[in-house]
């Protein structure tokens, strides 16, 4: 039984790369087959990650990791490199959130009317066994690994199905994320080294410095490169020039995927990786760290209401949600960090189910631009619906998951650093000021002349089905945590308080002080459930 | 009396002359010969058979050398008095210059059939360069060393300047010939400086056989800081910096390698490119270990500037022959990482260089490959304006220069990224921050100029005439086949390496 859950862990990773192989080759099999393959490959990962979710509580663990399983490809016996496979307290929600989004995206995807489209299928299932195989790698090496392999089909797809400016967009994106993704390998060779050349197993580095010190000099360089490094992927600010271009010039289903799963990477880097096995370093780097994420909050949340096209505000504002997280993981508190857990798995749905909806509004008015439409919400109701849905699940309202995350993250703030929650709830009424406003502004009130004019003599439909399913899918995803949030707490709850450096008298008394964490924690779960 | 002492010299010479170990040398060899007879008497199907025979021929010995590979080297002790040390890396860098060199054939295959010149001469100077290499690889006396450097190096005289018929061609040639030749006295001026010193009877530990390696290390690490034997150590290192391309001897790269025809600027590229770092490798862990005081600061010195020198001068090129030269400077600048980490005492260094030439040889030959298809009779006059929309006039050859340009750029899941982090894990273990600084900046810059290149392949411009027709090219089977199995290796090993990637 156990290798069963093992296996369907692999195939998660391996069921949209076989299908991608076969489109590859199979490139004159017809569009119908073609989406049928296609299919198959977004929706079995899907399936597998709620059966492995819905099955995590009760399998059995070994360090926390249930499902664990390791494969050797011939890099182990000189750099300690093995493809190994698992999930625990923090990867799995992250692992369902993978498999939910990439579902969504691609049955977009597969229902729209893309040139090329099975090159375009192709590059986002390798996309998809990416992002699967990011939250399920226990293997750092492998962690990164499996981000690049999603990443390279983003630049791709942004270059050849992108919007306006796509050249420049996806060249700016390339090389600015690359430097991202050298700096966070060097961070990560840099831990190899720091713990005596054990390996690139995440089990085996917690072990070691659970065992032994690293040294407070090598934590703080280590933790510097992660953070700038992972900073750059996740667009920290002021490193996070490419996002909204990129997001603009991005096709729907790439952008979902980027977004929603890819830039949580860099997050669940830090909260899996860097802060765990370097605590000195992440301590050390904090008051930097709170500075730039209220940078994101405060700074661009102010250039997010100065948006007009809609593709240009979700990206900001994505960028914006970033802010909170990292702020939820500055507390270095179980409570912070389990609300960032439970934000980032919150905003990648709400922001992939953003982008879903401004296509569907594109497509009826054609254009992103918000001062030029107006009344849609006559023609369109129940987009409508969708989309204030959307709006309010991403300023963050009772009712959806967002609200758990950002309210836990702001009681941990509350706790640890009382002065920036001033500015960080102020952040809140920003985000409701635009996003109420681009609701208002495409909904609401009369026809504006120039959709009037460009609307003239074609009939608006109303939410198409192809537009539904994946909508419908990412609300009921917002909607389950937000009025069930125990559903996921639970377990990052369990995973982060076996790790000290998230007690909050860190590090100096483990033992102790692991015990009220928990009781706190589980005050704060209580109106959760 | 000389009658005497010549029987007893060659007896005592001839004895440890093992000709067997040195089969995959002379197998080329013959074949080369073999070539000749071939173009002799086949008449009218020679077009055909010349290539054939040659390619044919070396993939036997590829098998050989595969086979044999797999089974336990016996160190023999002394071979040909000390002038060949066969070693595991020199088995595996047979197998290395054995593959380029079929590489560089069946590249010579779609050259010459654009171009109105000899064709049998191509296919022999390619073998007997490559011959050479192989000795190169296990030369163990300067001697060895000198006259199969020398082998190689006048080979390519002939080889860069093939295409007679074009005036780049020449001028290539003759700045080779040139800075060849220049770089070749600094190297025996090295030479003869360690000669000298290593027999001067005055100082400790002298030799009478100071060319040989073994004797040379003795004789250096008891007089690590002798003045002259620095700056012989200098002047050798500075001869091979020229055949690697790296700073201040790159100088030669961007116009060279633009002139020679295309299947010589690739066997520029990479086997030229690896024979030197075999040398590199075999002298700094060799004789020139004891002086790591003086290589290390001199080597790291080199890399940083050969990386960002290679890098930024690429961004501004159009040509792609000129780019990947310049690029290629860049790459020897990032495996200069492993040979520094090697003079530092790293032993995976070694295989780290090894593992990343040969994905460089996949990666470069795929984009040499469709450079080959590309190009038109200029061959010289190869812009990156003329791959413009290749993916809907050739999706293949897009798809397969994009997967070569992606693993030379190292980015995963190709072999190019493995390559690199093993450079990289290598030079975190000496410790070389400021290098790794450089190769990071670097790969960055990289990626600029090869997602350029790219971009130019797959995004079609804005501003693109939509009534322009899109003129299909034809590539035929046998050369897709090739090109697909270096793009599938390329993948392949960026996602499971097996037994490769375990070492030695």
């Amino acid at each position: 039984m156990d290798n069963f859950y093992n296996t369907l862990i692999l195939l998660a990773i391996d069921i949209p790369m076989a299908a991608a192989i076969v489109l590859l080759f199979g490139k004159k099999l017809g569009e119908s087959v073609s989406k049928i393959i296609a299919g198959i490959g977004f929706i079995a990962p899907a399936l597998i990650a709620i059966y492995l979710w819905c099955s995590f509580g009760d399998a059995p663990k070994e360090y926390g990791y249930a499902y664990l399983r390791s494969f050797d490809l011939g890099l182990h016996e000189t750099l300690g490199i093995s493809l190994t496979l698992g999930l625990n307290g923090i990867s799995a929600p992250l692992f369902l959130l993978a498999g939910l989004v990439g579902v969504a995206a691609g049955l977009q995807a597969i229902m729209s009317k893309a040139e090329r489209k099975s090159t375009y299928l192709l590059l986002l299932l390798v996309m998809q066994a990416g992002l699967m195989g990011v939250f399920a790698s226990v293997d750092i090496f492998f962690f990164y690994f499996f981000h690049e392999l999603a990443l390279i089909p983003t630049f791709i797809m942004i270059g050849i199905w992108g919007g306006f400016g796509r050249r420049a967009a996806a060249m700016e994106m390339t090389v600015y994320l690359t430097l991202g993704a050298m700096l966070s390998l060097l961070g990560l060779i840099y831990i190899y080294q720091a713990t005596d050349w054990e390996g690139f197993n995440l089990i085996a580095l917690t072990e070691y410095v659970k065992a032994n010190s690293i040294s407070e000099v090598v934590q703080h360089n280590i933790f510097g490169l992660l953070l700038f490094g992972f900073g750059i992927l996740v667009s920290l600010f002021p490193f996070h020039s490419w996002a909204p271009r990129g997001y603009a010039a991005a096709p729907t289903a790439n952008a979902m995927l980027h977004a929603g799963v890819l830039k949580k990477f860099g997050l669940y880097g830090l909260v899996q990786i860097a802060a765990p096995l370097v605590p000195e370093g992440a301590l050390a780097w904090n008051p930097v760290l709170i500075w730039l994420a209220l940078g994101n909050i405060l700074i661009i949340g102010l250039v997010t209401i100065a948006q007009r096209d809609l593709k240009m505000m979700i990206g900001y504002s994505s960028v914006m949600h970033m802010g909170y997280i990292f702020l939820g993981i500055a507390t270095y508190t179980v409570a912070g960090v389990g609300g960032a857990v439970i934000l980032m798995f919150a905003h990648g749905l709400s922001v992939a189910l953003m982008f879903v909806l401004a296509t569907a509004v594109y497509q009826r008015t054609g254009t992103y631009d918000m001062r030029a439409i107006g009344g849609l919400g006559m023609k369109a109701p129940i987009l409508a619906g969708f989309f204030v849905a959307a709006t309010m699940a991403s300023i963050g309202l009772p009712g959806f998951a967002n609200f758990w995350g950002e309210f836990t993250i702001f009681i941990a703030l509350w706790k640890n650093y009382p002065w920036a929650v001033a500015p960080a709830v102020l952040g809140v009424i920003i985000s409701a000021i635009y996003g109420l406003r681009a609701s208002a502004h495409i909904f609401m009130g009369p026809q504006t002349e120039a959709f009037a004019v460009a609307s003239e003599g074609k009939t608006i439909t109303d939410i198409t089905r192809a537009e539904r399913i994946p909508a419908i899918i990412l609300l009921i995803g917002l909607a389950m945590v937000g009025l069930w949030p125990r559903s996921i707490s639970e377990s990052i709850n369990e995973q982060l308080l076996t790790q000290p450096v998230y007690s909050p008298a860190t590090m100096a008394s483990v033992e102790q002080s692991a015990k009220p964490v928990a009781a706190t924690a589980e005050q704060k779960e209580e109106p959760a459930s | 009396m000389n009658q005497q002492l010549l029987t007893s010299l060659s007896e005592q010479y001839a004895s440890t002359n093992h000709w067997a170990v040195l089969w995959p040398e002379i197998a080329l060899a013959l074949l080369a010969v073999l070539v000749l007879l071939v173009d002799l008497f086949t008449g009218k199907v020679k077009a055909l058979a010349v290539p054939l025979v040659a390619i044919v021929g070396q993939i036997a010995v590829l098998f050989a050398l595969l086979f044999k590979a797999s089974c336990e080297f016996e160190g023999s002790g002394v071979l040909f008095s000390g002038m060949i040390l066969p070693s595991n890396l020199s088995e595996v860098m047979r197998i290395f210059f054995v593959l380029a060199s079929i590489l560089v054939s069946w590249l010579g295959m779609v050259y010459l059939k654009k171009q109105y010149l000899p064709r049998m001469e191509f296919y022999c100077l390619t073998l007997l360069v490559t011959a050479a290499m192989m000795l190169l690889a296990q030369s163990a006396n300067f001697v060895m060393l000198f006259v199969a450097l020398e082998t190689v190096t006048i080979g390519f005289y002939v080889l860069v300047s093939y295409g007679r018929n074009s005036a780049f061609s020449l001028e290539g040639g003759l700045k080779y010939l040139v800075l060849g030749g220049t770089s070749t006295a600094i190297l025996l001026f090295g030479i003869v400086l360690l000669y000298g010193i290593g027999g001067n009877p005055n100082l400790p530990a002298h030799t009478t056989d100071s060319l040989n390696f073994a004797a040379l290390e003795g004789f250096l690490a008891a007089n690590a800081d002798n003045f002259i034997a620095k700056i012989g150590v200098v002047l050798v290192i500075c001869g091979i910096c020229f055949k690697i391309g790296a700073v201040p001897f790159q100088i030669w790269i961007p116009d060279v390698y633009q002139g020679a025809p295309t299947p010589v600027t690739a066997f520029l590229a990479v086997s030229s490119k690896a024979a030197g770092f075999i040398v590199l490798i075999n002298l700094v862990m060799g004789p020139f270990a004891p002086m790591k005081e003086l290589t290390v600061p001199l080597l790291s010195a080199i890399a940083v500037v050969t990386i960002l020198f290679g890098n930024l001068t690429a961004i501004g090129q159009r040509n792609v022959k000129r780019v990947i030269g310049l690029s290629g400077v860049a790459h020897a600048g990032y495996l200069l990482l492993g040979v520094v980490a090697l003079c530092k005492g790293i032993e995976l260094g070694a295989w780290a260089i090894i593992f990343y030439l040969f994905t460089y040889l996949f990666g470069s030959f795929a984009v040499f490959g469709v450079m080959a298809q590309v190009a038109g009779v200029d061959d010289e006059n190869q812009d990156v304006d003329h791959y413009i929309d290749l993916a809907r006039r050739q999706p293949f050859l897009a798809g397969v220069l994009a997967i070569g340009l992606g693993s030379l750029a190292g980015i995963p899941p190709l072999a190019g990224f493995i390559g690199k982090v093993f450079l990289f894990i290598v030079a975190f273990q000496a410790e070389l921050y400021t290098l790794l600084g450089a190769a990071i900046t670097g790969v960055v810059i990289s990626i600029y100029y090869y997602f350029g290149w790219i971009r130019e392949a797959y995004y079609k411009p804005q501003s693109w005439p939509t009534d322009k027709p899109v003129q299909p090219m034809q590539v035929c089977v046998g050369h897709k086949v090739a090109l697909a199995a270096l793009a599938i290796v390329t993948v392949l090993l960026g996602f499971y390496q097996g037994a490769f990637g375990s070492g030695f």
